[in-house]
C-alpha cells in the first residue's frame, strides 16, 4: 500500500517534471497574434512541446522582461526593442533574428471606404482616422511616417486617434467608430487575401521597414523547447503561415 | 518633472471628473431613491445592473460602450438621428463612459443614506402637511447630506481614477480624452518613467488625501 | 346600557370602517367616534389600535375604506376618493417622538405651522408653545432634550397646525413613569382649552381613565366594544371588569369641603362621595376612580363601620368572574358602580338583578 502511494507519488512528480520541460513561454507581439496561434499549433503537432503564447504591446513586454517576467521567447513587433535587450544582456547572445517584416495597411471595416491608392487620406472626408500610439507602438511610428511622406500629417493631425497597440487599432476601426485606420495588414489579411472591409496596402517604400525580431531571453537558456520554437519560427512550414499573412520575409 | 501635456491632462481629468460627478448626483439621486423605497420586484434587476460596475472589468464596460456607441450601436444611431454625431473619442463620450463606471460608487452611498433615513420621518413630514416633493427636499436631502457628500468624492475620486474604459472608448487624444491615467500609462510605455513618477505619485497623494478626509469626517459624524 | 345612545350625530363626529388584511393579521372595523374630547382606543399590542390609527391618518391605505371627519370625507373607496395624509388636517403623535434632528426645537415646531395656509391657522404658535410649556427649549436641538421635553415638543409641533382631528399614538409608551407624570397633565389642558377632538391609542387602563371620555376596545383587528367610558367600563361582558384592577370612572362636581378633616364632598346624581384631601377647587368638575375590589355591599345601611361612602344601590346583573368570586354591576343614582365580592357572601346574601341595597365605597381617587 505504502510503496503504491510512493510510486504514484513518484509518477506525478516525472510527469509534471517532464511537462514542464516541454513548454516555452512566448511573449509575442500583438499583430503577430493570428500567424502565431497557427504556427504554434503546427509547433506542437510537430514537436510535441507546447508554447504559451502572451500577446500585448513590444513596451509592455520590455519593460515586464526587464523586470523579471518569466519569457523565454520574445517575438517583437520591431527590431530597436531585441536589441536593446540584447544590449543589456538579457537574451541569449546571437540568438537574434527577424522572423517576419510587417506590412502596413489603411483599412476601413466598410467595402468602398479606402481606395487602393490611399487617396481617401488626401481627401480627408472622414471624423476619426486610427492609428496606434507612435510613442509606444513600431506600427504607429510607420503610419505618421506615411502620412508625411504623403503631406497629410498636419491637416489630419485633429483626426488622429491612438490605440494603445495595434490590436486595439484594430478595434477602433473594425466596430465602425474610426472610419479608418493604419493596422497591421496581418490583422486583416489571411490566405492570400483581404478579411472584410476595403483596405490600400501601403507601399513597403513609405515607410522604414517594420522590421519584426525575435530572441531567445535568459530565461530560455537552457529550455530545448525555446531553441526548438526559434528554429520552427524559421522554417518552411512556418515562412508560409506567415507570408499567408501578408507578411514579408 | 511634468510637461505641458501632462497639465493639460490634469485638467482635462479634473473637469471630466467634475462633470461626471454634477451628472451622476442628478441620475443617481432618483435611481438610488427608488432602490431605498420601492418594493418592486425589478429592485434586484436594477440594483445589479448599478452595482455591475464594481465587479466588471473596465474592459468589458469600454468594450461594450464602445460598440454600443459606435456608428452600428443602438446608442450611436440615436446619437446620431439626434444630430450629436458619435460619442467615442470625444469628451461626452467620456463623460457617458464615466457616469456607467462610477455609477455605482454614487448610487450605493445615496441609497444607504436613504435606507438609514427610514419610513418615520417621511410619515412625520405627511402628517406635518408637506407633499412628497416638499418633504423631499425639506426632510430627506438635508438627512441624507453625509450620505451626499460621501457620494460626490467617491463618484469623483473614481472618475479620477478611471483608466480601463477611457483607453478603450477614448482614443487617446491630447486636451480631448487623454486624462491623468492614460497619460501615465503612455510614460511607462515610452520608458519615461521620471514623468510617471510624478503623475503616479500625484495620484496616490490625491487618492490617499480623498479618503483620508472621508473616514475622518465619518468618525467625526459618529461621535 | 347599550352605546348606541351616546354615538354623535353622523356629521357631527368621526365616522370610519377599515378594511384591511395582511398575512397573519385583519383589520376590519367600523366605528363611530364623538367630534369632541377623548376618544381611546384601547387594546392589547397586535390588535389592530395603531393599524387603526394609521388608517384614520392615510398613513395605511386601507383596501376598503371610509372615512368623514366632521363631515369632511378624507376616503371613501367606493368613489375612489383618498385624501393623502399632508392633505388631511390632521395632528399626528407618535409614541417616539419623532422630531427632525437636523432642526431646531423652533424649526420643527415651524415645519408644520408654515405650512398650513394663514386663514386655516386657529391654535398660534405662541398658545401651543405655553400650553405645552415647552418656552425654554426652543433654541435647542433634539438631541439636546430629554425624552418628555421631546414628546411635548412633539405634541406642540402638531397642534401648530391647528388640526381639527389629533391622532396621538400611545405618546406615553415609550417613557418612564416620571415622564408620563410629567405630560399627563399638558394632555389634560389640551382636553380642556382646545376643542379637537383626539384619537388616542393606548394599551394602558390607567391613561385611559384619566384621558378619555369615549373608548373603543379592540380585539383581533375588531371592535368589541364602542362607548362612553363610563359605560364600557363596567360592562360585565367585556374585559375591563374583569380585569384585577378593574374600576369605573365617576365624572362628578366639588360640592362642599370639611376643612377639619381634610376631606372634600363630591356630588354625583345628588349623591355625595367624599374623598380625601382638599386639593380639587369648589365647583370644579372632576373625575374619581372607583376600584371594583374597593367596593363592598350591605343589605341595610349601616353607619357602625369606617366606611365613609356608603350609597344606595340596585343590582343591575352578577357575573361569576373566577372561582369563588363575583362581579355585580350596580346603579347609583343612574351611574354604574362594580362591586367584586366572594361568590360565598352574594349566595349568602341572595343578591339577584333588581336587588336593592347598599355599596359601601373604601376608597375613591382624584383622576382629574
Amino acid at each position: 500500500m505504502q510503496s503504491l502511494l510512493a510510486r504514484l507519488l513518484c509518477a506525478a512528480v516525472l510527469s509534471c517534471g517532464t511537462a514542464r520541460a516541454a513548454e516555452v513561454s512566448v511573449a509575442v507581439a500583438a499583430n503577430f497574434t493570428a500567424p502565431m496561434q497557427k504556427i504554434a499549433a503546427e509547433f506542437e503537432r510537430d514537436t510535441g512541446h507546447k508554447a504559451q503564447l502572451a500577446f500585448g504591446a513590444t513596451g509592455k513586454f520590455y519593460a515586464q522582461i526587464r523586470n523579471g517576467a518569466p519569457f523565454e521567447v520574445f517575438l517583437s513587433a520591431d527590431d530597436t526593442t531585441p536589441a536593446k535587450l540584447e544590449e543589456e544582456g538579457t537574451v541569449v547572445a546571437g540568438s537574434r533574428f527577424t522572423y517576419a517584416i510587417g506590412k502596413l495597411a489603411l483599412w476601413s471595416a466598410q467595402p468602398g471606404v479606402v481606395d487602393d491608392k490611399g487617396e481617401v487620406l488626401r481627401r480627408g472626408a472622414f471624423a476619426h482616422l486610427a492609428v496606434a500610439n507612435p510613442k509606444t507602438a513600431p506600427y504607429g511610428v510607420a503610419a505618421l511616417e506615411v502620412l508625411r511622406k504623403l503631406g497629410v500629417a498636419d491637416a489630419l493631425a485633429a483626426k488622429l486617434v491612438t490605440g494603445e497597440n495595434i490590436a486595439q487599432t484594430h478595434q477602433f476601426v473594425a466596430s465602425g467608430n474610426a472610419e479608418l485606420g493604419f493596422v497591421a495588414l496581418s490583422q486583416v489579411w489571411s490566405d492570400g487575401r483581404l478579411t472584410g472591409g476595403s483596405a490600400w496596402r501601403v507601399p513597403a517604400e513609405l515607410h522604414a521597414p517594420l522590421r519584426q525580431d525575435a530572441v531567445i531571453l535568459a530565461k530560455g537558456r537552457d529550455k530545448p523547447a525555446a531553441r526548438a520554437l526559434a528554429d520552427y519560427l524559421r522554417g518552411a512550414k512556418a515562412a508560409a503561415i506567415i507570408k499567408s499573412y501578408g507578411y514579408g520575409q | 518633472m511634468m510637461s505641458a501635456a501632462d497639465f493639460a491632462a490634469i485638467r482635462l481629468t479634473l473637469e471630466l471628473a467634475a462633470v461626471t460627478t454634477a451628472i451622476l448626483l442628478v441620475i443617481g439621486t432618483p435611481v438610488a431613491w427608488w432602490l431605498a423605497r420601492t418594493r418592486s420586484a425589478w429592485k434586484g434587476a436594477v440594483g445589479a445592473v448599478v452595482a455591475l460596475p464594481l465587479v466588471l472589468p473596465p474592459t468589458v464596460i469600454g468594450f461594450y460602450l464602445l460598440v454600443m456607441m459606435g456608428p452600428h450601436g443602438p446608442v450611436g444611431q440615436l446619437t446620431q438621428a439626434l444630430g450629436l454625431g458619435l460619442l467615442p473619442f470625444s469628451f461626452a463620450g467620456l463623460v457617458v463612459g464615466s457616469v456607467f463606471y462610477s455609477l455605482p460608487f454614487v448610487v450605493q452611498p445615496l441609497q444607504q443614506a436613504f435606507e438609514a433615513i427610514g419610513e418615520r420621518p417621511l410619515e412625520v413630514a405627511a402628517t406635518l402637511r408637506a407633499g412628497a416633493l416638499d418633504t423631499f427636499f425639506s426632510v430627506v436631502l438635508p438627512l441624507a447630506r453625509p450620505g451626499f457628500v460621501t457620494a460626490a468624492v467617491l463618484g469623483f475620486a473614481h472618475t479620477v481614477g478611471e483608466f480601463g474604459v477611457v483607453l478603450m472608448i477614448g482614443g487617446n487624444i491630447p486636451e480631448k480624452t487623454r486624462v491623468v491615467s492614460v497619460q501615465i500609462y503612455d510614460h511607462v510605455e515610452a520608458l519615461e518613467y521620471a514623468q510617471a513618477h510624478w503623475l503616479s505619485a500625484g495620484m496616490v497623494a490625491f487618492s490617499f488625501l480623498v479618503l483620508f478626509l472621508l473616514h475622518s469626517r465619518k468618525r467625526g459624524g459618529a461621535r | 346600557m347599550s352605546s348606541a345612545a351616546a354615538e354623535p350625530l353622523p356629521g357631527a363626529g368621526i365616522e370610519a370602517c377599515f378594511r384591511l388584511a395582511w398575512p397573519g393579521f385583519a383589520l376590519d372595523a367600523a366605528l363611530q367616534l364623538p367630534g369632541r374630547g377623548v376618544s381611546a382606543l384601547f387594546g392589547h399590542s397586535g390588535s389592530g389600535k395603531t393599524t387603526l390609527l394609521r388608517c384614520l391618518a392615510g398613513l395605511e391605505r386601507a383596501t376598503d375604506g371610509y372615512l368623514a371627519v366632521r363631515g369632511e370625507v378624507w376616503q371613501d373607496d367606493a368613489r375612489a376618493v383618498f385624501v393623502p395624509t399632508h392633505r388631511r388636517p390632521l395632528g399626528y403623535v407618535f409614541q417616539e417622538a419623532s422630531l427632525f434632528p437636523h432642526l431646531s426645537v423652533r424649526r420643527n415646531l415651524e415645519f408644520g405651522l408654515r405650512r398650513v395656509a394663514a386663514a386655516e391657522r386657529r391654535v398660534s404658535l405662541d398658545h401651543a408653545i405655553a400650553l405645552l410649556g415647552i418656552e425654554p427649549l426652543l433654541e435647542r436641538m433634539p438631541e439636546r432634550l430629554s425624552g418628555g421635553e421631546r414628546q411635548r415638543v412633539a405634541i406642540a409641533r402638531a397642534l401648530a397646525t391647528s388640526p381639527r382631528l389629533l391622532l396621538m399614538d400611545e405618546p406615553l409608551a415609550a417613557l418612564d413613569a416620571q415622564r408620563k407624570a410629567e405630560i399627563l397633565p399638558y394632555l389634560e389642558r389640551l382636553h380642556g382649552e382646545l376643542d379637537i377632538p383626539v384619537v388616542y391609542v393606548s394599551h394602558a387602563p390607567e391613561e385611559v381613565a384619566r384621558l378619555a371620555d369615549h373608548v373603543v376596545l379592540l380585539r383581533d383587528g375588531r371592535v368589541l366594544a364602542s362607548g362612553a367610558i363610563d359605560e364600557v367600563m363596567p360592562r360585565l361582558d367585556l374585559p375591563f371588569a374583569h380585569d384585577e384592577e378593574a374600576f369605573v370612572v365617576v365624572d362628578a362636581q366639588v360640592a362642599g369641603r370639611d376643612e377639619r378633616f381634610a376631606l372634600t364632598r363630591l356630588e354625583f346624581g345628588g349623591l355625595p362621595l367624599w374623598i380625601t384631601g382638599l386639593e380639587a377647587p369648589l365647583g370644579a368638575q372632576v373625575r374619581a376612580r372607583v376600584l371594583a375590589r374597593d367596593v363592598s355591599l350591605a343589605l341595610a345601611e349601616r353607619h357602625d363601620s369606617s366606611i365613609l361612602n356608603v350609597l344606595p344601590a340596585r343590582v343591575v346583573s352578577l357575573d361569576d368572574a373566577s372561582p369563588g368570586r363575583t362581579l355585580v354591576r350596580l346603579d347609583v343614582a343612574g351611574r354604574a358602580l362594580l362591586a367584586r365580592i366572594t361568590t360565598r357572601s352574594a349566595v349568602q346574601m341572595g343578591i339577584a338583578p333588581g336587588m336593592s341595597l347598599f355599596a359601601q365605597v373604601k376608597g375613591v381617587a382624584l383622576l382629574r
